[in-house]
């Protein structure tokens, strides 16, 4: 079996363990919480019965193994429940909201790859002098704000103050598109209205940015870190006394190996959006699933807060699987290991 | 310790770090002399002097029932700073033991151990912090808690890593082979060399488990009011902006003073006890 | 007699560190004339690495280093050359081989790509196919068995010694005037390091190269050297024909470096650990081996 296979089953393999972690965690979570979960999520105004019935169809009157085997049967069928908040499938709601959450955190990401990485790779090539400085303050103010409070200021100087990009929303009203991925920057281009594209590209660009702001700080550290320890290794110097120029030092000889322990903290990252989207959601009056989590968390929904973390880990492991194939891809030591690890 | 001052002088970032934190924690703990309306922090209402823009005496402005917003900042700081340092005071250990336990130990308590951390780190960790909050009742000591449960993984992770190739090294071969026994070899050999990253690490932290807080109350599943709070003063104002602008910055500038002050003092901490990435 | 391909007048080098300024270099001397092997001998930090890197041009770029005196490379002043004159010579005229040839290639390609890369230094519009050809030409010239294997691969897959080869290959492979060996193959183990050695003889001496040797180990440096310069703390204490060195050693740093050499050859310099005041008396010159007159 070659190596990248392997590499694959056993992350897969490992990610369904942590998976099964999880409904478990969050499930014994939900469960165990002071107070009648049916009575909670009926209301003081809710009669006996009613809460009975709710008991009943939850299967709260069970042990909790029991009731964690019900979980799983209705999961492997693709039911997470009803949400008590919306009376809809939990599935639909999240198939609803779950695609502009995932639009805005995939540019995030993009932006973070694309402005982090270059500052990193600047900030190391240019150790030391005022480009580094520079760097370095930007990323750290980048990481030490909570993306609520870039979302606010950014939306304040480019919205408000100079009306450079729209306030709120994910598209001008006046647009009607037909949903075919559920991304508007993508459905618009599908329906080939260029001028609807542009005010979806238009509206992305603020929340995005301040999602990826405190990613972008991460990549660019990491990043120049890396580089500026892969500087100090023997081939940096070999290349060097071979008088390669600098610029094809750093962008052929440094970068590629700093890339790979970059690539994981990516990977983190897109964790932490997965949560900070919540955050800048709220602020741009984004439609995503922010409202929704919010708005179930409040209701003690149960059904809906565990189905919604239970969605948002299975795409945290699935992007750390790509990042660890990507390493693969880029680190001949892992594609050429006997041991896959 | 020259070394250390040297580093401290050289690097303006440091220093300005040293500063900034000096100044949030000194503001913090004298908040009750240096804040101009002391009573301020709590519910108390002045229609007379509502929505003020920044003026003497409010420097930082007044919010919409009339309390002073530099007043409220700095019992703000009280609590996150408390929350950030109780809340650190329960995960390291927890964290920590665990990294060493699973790093040194091996076979299947390892695996056990890093599967169970990996669960918890693979929950993104607003999302944990969030759904307990919003399952247990919104008050300070749960905040804690809810922090607390998805904070620990992180040192876990850190220690086991740190463990692993320490436990490779000549001193600790040289006390297994003296015959010394587990617990001394985990906790008085390696638990020592792991020190200085963990002492770096908790300064981060400090700022970040205050941006994380702050996040929670943000969207309303931390500290309930009147108690001042930076994320949810942010979370009010942010409804009447652009005009009253003052309400959402300064708990916002509030916030990223703090955090970036313990990250400068984190690296300046990390160049001192020279701890690698 | 044309100029040395390689002469060091007075050169002194100084760091700016948290302790204050420290001096590593004490105004050090030599020359390499064209097709000599020359060794510079000492223990580690007596400055015989940073001296190689001064030459390569690799620490002026430093913002902390201060250097002062000349070095002359086939007759031009260094210092006098734009850095991008300093940068041609690199790789092309001169190049170096370093301590640990696995952790000197570059993990992330295979060597094929390498070479290619130095092969442009010299003429940067080679194809991929002739710069193949040229390097098959090269390992094979360097006893690599199987080259078209070789550059097929990475060098975590290849042993130590074969690395060795290919960076003697490569070192050699722009037909340069100079060629550094910083510790070459200190890394290796023994018979190996000595296998590697004997080639570089063989190579430098058919290519008419001329060599700084940089070792702390004076059995290898009895075997590869014409000349040898003795270094300690940054001063030049004894410079003599490898032969009179060993014959007849006169400066008291290098007696105590011989009697303190173990018996097997091939042993490095032991730790010396009593620092003695005769360490710091003057240089001593053997017959024969004076720094010729600055031409500059």
């Amino acid at each position: 079996m070659p190596p990248v296979v392997r590499l694959l089953a056993k992350r897969l393999g490992t990610s369904l363990i942590v998976l099964v972690g999880v409904s478990m965690l969050i499930f014994t979570i939900a469960r165990v919480i002071p107070g009648d979960p049916a009575r909670i999520a009926l209301g003081p105004n809710a009669t006996p019965e009613q809460v009975e019935t709710l008991r009943e169809r939850l299967h709260l009157d069970e042990a909790l193994p029991v009731q964690y085997g019900y979980f799983l049967r209705d999961l492997s069928r693709g039911d997470l429940g009803i949400s008590l908040y919306t009376n809809r499938p939990v599935t639909a709601d999240i198939a609803q909201f779950l695609p502009a959450t995932l639009e805005l955190i995939l540019v995030a990401g993009l932006m973070m790859i694309l402005i982090g990485l270059p500052l990193g790779v600047i900030a190391a090539r240019y150790r030391g002098s005022w480009a580094d400085h520079a760097v370095r303050i930007f990323t750290l103010l980048g990481v030490s704000a909570p993306s609520f409070v870039w979302a606010v200021i950014l939306m304040l100087i480019f919205a408000f103050y100079l009306p450079l990009f729209p306030i709120a929303g994910r598209i001008a009203d006046s647009y009607a598109i037909a949903s075919v991925t559920g991304f508007l920057t993508i459905d618009t281009l599908i329906a080939g209205n260029l001028a609807a594209f542009g005010s979806a590209a238009w509206h992305i660009v603020l929340p995005a940015f301040a999602l990826s702001l405190s990613g972008i700080g991460q990549a660019a550290r990491l990043t120049r870190s890396n580089m500026v320890e892969t500087y100090d290794k023997p081939f940096i110097e070999m290349a060097r006394s071979y008088g390669f120029p600098e610029r094809r030092i750093a962008r052929r000889f440094a970068f590629r190996p700093s890339l790979i322990p970059s690539l994981t903290i990516i990977g983190l990252d897109f964790a932490a959006m997965l949560g900070n989207a919540f955050l800048v959601e709220a602020v741009f009056a984004w439609p995503g699933l922010s409202r929704y989590g919010v708005a179930v968390i409040l209701r003690k929904d149960l059904n809906a807060i565990v189905g919604t973390v239970l969605i948002i880990s299975a795409m945290f492991l699935l992007v750390n699987i790509i990042v660890d194939l990507l390493i693969a891809f880029i680190n001949p030591r892992i594609r050429y290991s006997q041991r896959a690890s | 310790m020259k070394r250390a001052a040297y580093i401290l002088v050289r690097n303006p970032l440091s220093l300005t770090g040293v500063i900034l934190i000096a100044l949030v924690v000194f503001g913090a703990l004298f908040a009750d002399l240096i804040a101009p309306f002391p009573e301020h922090r709590g519910a108390v209402v002045d229609f007379a002097n509502f929505n003020k823009p920044p003026e003497w005496p409010y420097l930082f402005g007044t919010d919409l029932v009339g309390r002073d917003l530099f007043s409220r900042i700095l019992y703000a700081y009280r609590i996150s700073l408390l929350l950030g340092v109780v809340v650190l005071a329960i995960a390291v250990p927890i964290g920590v033991t665990i990294g060493l336990v699973a790093g040194y130990v091996g076979g299947w308590v390892e695996y056990v151990l890093m599967r169970i951390t990996d669960v918890f780190l693979s929950i993104p960790p607003l999302v944990l912090a969030m759904s307990m909050m919003g399952l247990l009742e919104p008050t300070l000591t749960n905040g804690m808690l809810a922090v607390t449960a998805m904070w620990w993984p992180w040192y876990t992770r850190l220690v086991y890593n740190l463990t692993r190739s320490e436990k490779e090294e000549g001193y600790v071969l040289a006390a297994e082979v003296i015959g010394a026994s587990r617990a001394h070899t985990i906790f008085r050999e390696i638990l020592p060399n792991c020190v200085p990253s963990i002492v770096t690490k908790m300064t981060l932290d400090l700022g970040f488990v205050i941006l994380i807080a702050s996040s929670l109350s943000f969207l309303g599943l931390g500290v309930q009011p009147p108690t001042p709070d930076l994320g949810s003063m942010v979370a009010d104002g942010a409804k009447y902006l652009p005009d009253s602008w003052w309400l959402t910055v300064f708990p916002g500038l509030a916030i990223l003073v703090a955090v970036f002050g313990f990250n400068l003092l984190g690296d300046a901490l990390r160049d001192i006890l020279g701890v690698d990435q | 007699m044309s100029a040395p391909t390689l002469r060091i007048a007075d050169l002194g080098l100084g760091f700016r560190t948290w302790a204050g300024p420290v001096e590593v270099l004490h105004g050090i001397s030599l020359h390499i004339n064209k097709g000599e092997r020359v060794a510079l001998v000492g223990e580690s930090g007596s400055g015989k690495s940073v001296t190689a890197r001064i030459v390569l041009g690799l620490l002026q770029e430093l913002k902390s280093a201060r250097i002062s005196g000349t070095v002359e490379f086939e007759g031009r002043d260094l210092d006098r050359l734009s850095a991008r004159e300093r940068h041609a010579l690199r790789g092309t005229r001169m190049s170096m081989i370093f301590q640990d040839p696995t952790s000197s290639l570059n993990p992330v390609y295979r060597i094929a790509p390498q070479f290619h890369e130095v092969l442009k230094r010299a003429e940067p519009a080679i194809s991929e196919a002739a710069a193949r050809a040229r390097a098959a030409a090269l390992l094979s010239a360097v006893a690599i068995p199987e080259p078209e294997r070789a550059l097929d691969s990475y060098s975590f897959q290849l042993s130590g010694g074969m690395n060795q080869r290919v960076m003697i290959a490569m070192a050699l492979a722009n037909e340069p005037a100079l060629l550094i060996a910083d510790e070459p193959g200190t890394a290796l183990d023994v018979t190996v390091q000595a296998q590697t050695l004997a080639l570089m003889r063989d190579m430098v001496e058919e290519h008419h190269t001329s060599v700084l040797f940089i070792s702390h180990n004076l059995g290898v440096v009895r075997e590869f050297a014409d000349r040898v310069y003795v270094i300690y703390k940054g001063r030049i204490v004894e410079h003599a024909t490898a032969e009179g060195l060993f014959a007849d050693p006169r400066h008291p740093y290098t007696r105590a470096l011989l009697s303190a050499v173990p018996r097997i050859t091939g042993g490095g310099i032991p730790e010396i650990e009593d620092v003695s005041e005769d360490y710091f008396q003057p240089l001593v010159v053997h017959e024969g081996c004076g720094e010729p007159e600055g031409a500059a």
